[in-house]
């Protein structure tokens, strides 16, 4: 504490019981964290003083974002030193010729897009929580969204990361231009979820704005020809920026919020976003018109406008503020499957919620296959987290078992350490964790996190199995 | 690894635990890195064993040439963002690590392998990342399997990311800066610049190359025959050396030989050194080669 003190400013290292609270959960539904001291640094070089300190006085670390995780990468476990980076929240560099900006990791996402914002240039990796997610949770998470379809996840616009490695000292790994130098440290770093050390500046490729952008509504009275559709676009050999699907449930609950006209007697709508050069946009437009008409769609609708195409995304953006009002709690998977078995596991999905006897709300990444089951509940209800984690077990297994895998883009965290044998065996784990022990030889940097083997956790429970009121 | 393929059980077997070895690909690249220093030399599956349209996916052996697997994509109108000469195989392309001329359009080379199914240094067999086309579960080992030049663990299979050949591709040429011809393109697939010259391939819809190669014509591009390059790389410095080609926008150049061994912190060479330990304790994958012997 007093090392850590005299390495930061005193009002940047806090010890009380609101703030250990405050910092002791992420945005998953994972309680219980135990947080130590924690500290605001605001240069490298105070970071790596922190995580000097901490492992000196034998301590692990943690370092937190903005705590919109929904595996529980950000939640303590026996009272590390917590390195909270929203203070280092600077844009250092913006390079419009070489398309290219140097970050720190506090840089709120959304807040680099505005920054650029009459450049011509973009950011590409969109999470949905961009309003509040960093730059380096983005980073460390591998964060994807709906246009990583065509542009790809985090991982692809990140050039370069300054990193403070869990020993103090400070490295760059990649760099701006090109090929990696050597090994690609930079590819193993990225979605490390803070197991890896921390990154302290960061430099993210820019996309060039596209000059056409076409969104369209396609509406469907089964998810199944939905889900088909997706399927057809995808062998039919057209990569949209974004393919995404609502279901039925998720398209009631936005529309009084956002006025889209989204049709609430469908069972499905898929948006599909189209860009590029005119030309090719139009091609397209007409292609998955075509398409959708084949697999059932009863209409397909092109935004007309600026505004509309606005309505048509705020709805998918707003779906999680809408859900509120359904059930007070929530409880977001995600897995990837097989585009080709969307359909099949879909429906899967609603049986198993039935058989549960809960509520789940589909609005996903289709493009890609990347499922995000919402299973709404209300945590004061008796017994029904176990219900909830039943669930969300079950959708694990059926995905990895039609092909897929456990996460797409939330991560593992400790939130699904448990069902890496489910993918991995022993031996792939066991490789996994040589990478690891290269960046982190002892074990200290957020060391419960992603492996089954590593250290566990076991004061962290899942909400609402806890005494009522013991965490806010 | 999915069981019962007798060749990566025979790969697996053929590795073994002892004795130094390495891959042997087209040889193509062969010297690069330091050379095998008499390491066993083994070889990788070859065959296409899944494609699958629908999913824009291919699992083929890592033995496969680079041609052949063109070849059987190009029926689905498909391919996969690798490159590299006549000869070179899908395993040799990932070790060597070098991104397409393509790469403004196609990506990176690191983007395109989605899973790998490797043989470690201690004659057990793994599988790295996954076949689905998004995947964050785990550590990232196929970015670092890429360009490690077979000094981590030994590729014997791998699901590679296919993308649609694009309709319509052109090169045009002309004595103009590359950045003006960056300013009036959008995503053009290639940018080459050889100090007076630029050469720009592009990529997409019939009608858009069109308007595009319009538009490069005000500014004194015609169409050219693709550029040849020279075989050896160097890294963008700020000045071409003579023969030189920069890809503008990628940080390489492509000349006559190789440039030196490039310039990398000592954290980074420390923690490079723990990480093939880490992976291969006792020394025996690719002894005679080093990644950080090779600028670009
Ligand atoms: C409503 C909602 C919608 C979401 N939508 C999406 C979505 O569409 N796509 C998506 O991918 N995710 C989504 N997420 C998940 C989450 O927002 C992302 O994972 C995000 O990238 C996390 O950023 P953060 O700053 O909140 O990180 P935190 O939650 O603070 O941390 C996440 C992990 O990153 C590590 N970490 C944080 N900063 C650093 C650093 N500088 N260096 C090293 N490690 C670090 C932490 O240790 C932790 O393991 C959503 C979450 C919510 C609540
Ligand atoms: C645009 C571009 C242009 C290029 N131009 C040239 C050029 O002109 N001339 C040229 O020589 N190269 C060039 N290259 C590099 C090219 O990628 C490689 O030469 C080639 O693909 C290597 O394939 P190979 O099968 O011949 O590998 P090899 O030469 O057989 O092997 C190269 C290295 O990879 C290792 N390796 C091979 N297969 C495996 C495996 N399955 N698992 C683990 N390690 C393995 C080997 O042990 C060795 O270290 C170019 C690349 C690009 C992208």
């Amino acid at each position: 504490m007093s090392d850590l003190v005299a390495a930061l400013d005193p009002e940047r290292v806090q010890v009380g019981d609101v703030a250990r609270r405050l910092y002791s959960r992420d945005a998953s539904v994972l309680r219980g964290g135990r947080a130590g001291v924690i500290c605001f640094p605001v240069t490298t070089a105070e970071v790596s003083a922190c995580v000097v300190a901490a492992v000196a006085h034998g301590r692990d670390f943690v370092v937190r974002g903005a705590g919109t995780g929904l595996a529980g990468g950000a939640v303590p476990c026996d009272e590390p030193v917590m390195i909270v980076l929203t203070r280092m929240d600077r844009i250092l560099e913006v390079d419009e010729s070489r398309r290219l900006a140097w970050v720190e990791p506090g840089v709120v996402n959304l807040d680099l897009s505005r920054h650029l914002g009459g450049t011509g240039l973009h950011f590409a990796p969109d999470p949905s929580s961009q309003q509040s997610c960093t730059i380096g949770g983005n980073v460390a998470n591998n964060s994807g969204g709906p246009h990583c379809l065509l542009y790809g996840v985090t991982s692809a616009h990140v050039l370069a990361v300054e990193v403070v490695l869990p020993d103090g000292e400070v490295v760059v790994l990649g760099n701006e231009e090109g090929d990696s130098v050597g090994y690609d440290l930079r590819g193993a770093f990225v979605g490390g979820e803070g197991t890896l050390g921390i990154a302290t500046r960061i430099c993210v490729r820019l996309t060039e704005d596209p000059p056409e952008v076409a969104t369209l509504l396609l509406d469907f009275m089964s998810v199944g020809a939905a889900a088909e559709t997706v399927s057809a676009i995808i062998a039919a050999g057209m990569i949209p920026a974004a393919l995404e699907m609502m279901d039925q449930r998720v398209v009631e609950a936005v529309e009084p919020f956002v006025n889209a006209g989204y049709p609430t007697d469908a069972a499905a709508v898929l948006i599909v976003e189209l860009d590029g050069q005119p030309a090719g946009v139009a091609d397209e437009i007409m292609r998955i018109g075509e398409l959708a008409s084949t697999h059932g769609a009863r209409s397909v609708r092109v935004a007309a406008d600026e505004g509309e195409r606005e309505r048509i995304w705020k709805g998918r953006k707003s779906a999680f503020g809408a859900i509120a009002v359904i059930k007070p709690d929530y409880y977001l998977n995600d897995t990837v499957i097989p585009r080709t078995k969307l359909a099949e596991v879909v429906e899967r999905i609603y049986e198993i919620v039935e058989e549960q006897d809960l509520i789940v709300m589909n609005v996903f990444h289709a493009g890609d296959g990347n499922l995000h089951p919402l299973l709404l509940f209300d945590a004061r209800e008796e017994g029904v987290m176990e219900r909830v984690l039943a669930a969300g077990e079950e959708i694990v297994r059926v995905s990895v078992a039609a092909g897929g895998v456990l996460s797409g883009e939330h991560g593992i965290g400790l939130e699904k350490k448990r069902f890496m044998s489910l993918q991995f065996s022993p031996a792939d784990l066991e490789v996994q964790s040589r990478l690891r022990a290269a960046f982190d030889p002892d074990g200290r940097a957020n060391p419960a996190k992603v492996l089954p083997s590593g250290a566990s956790c076991g004061h962290v429970t899942s909400l609402g199995r806890l005494p009522e009121g013991t965490w806010v | 690894m999915t069981v019962g393929d007798g060749r990566m059980e025979a790969f697996r077997s053929e590795v073994g635990d002892s004795g130094a070895v390495c891959v042997r690909g087209g040889a193509t690249r062969w010297g690069v890195g330091g050379g095998s220093a008499g390491a066993r030399e083994v070889s990788a599956p070859v065959g296409i064993m899944a494609l699958e349209p629908a999913e824009m996916t291919v699992m083929v052996g890592a033995g496969t040439t680079l041609t052949e697997l063109a070849g059987e994509l190009a029926v689905h109108g498909l391919e996969v963002g690798m490159d590299g000469p006549q000869g070179s195989t899908v395993g040799g392309a990932l070790a060597v690590g070098r991104s397409a001329l393509r790469r403004r359009r196609v990506g990176q080379i690191a983007d395109v392998l989605l899973q790998a199914d490797c043989v470690g240094a201690d004659g057990v067999a793994f599988t790295a990342g996954g076949p689905t086309v998004k995947n964050v579960t785990g550590y990232d080992l196929c970015r670092l399997l890429v360009g490690s030049l077979g000094t981590l663990a030994l590729v014997g299979r791998v699901i590679l990311r296919t993308r649609p050949v694009p309709v319509c591709s052109v090169w045009l040429a002309g004595e103009v800066e590359p950045d003006l011809v960056l300013e009036a393109t959008y995503r053009p697939a290639s940018v080459l610049w050889d100090g007076a010259r630029t050469s720009v391939l592009l990529e997409g819809h019939g009608a858009d190359v069109d308007q595009m190669v319009e538009t490069l014509a005000r500014l004194g591009l015609a169409a050219a025959e693709p550029p040849v390059l020279a075989p050896g790389r160097g890294r963008w410095s700020g000045l071409l050396p003579d023969g030189g080609v920069l890809e503008v926008g990628a940080g390489v150049v492509h000349q006559p030989d190789d440039s030196g061994p490039p310039i990398v912190s000592e954290g980074v060479l420390n923690l490079a050194a723990r990480m093939r330990a880490s992976f291969d304790p006792s020394g025996r994958l690719n002894p005679g080669r080093d990644p950080y012997s090779r600028a670009a």
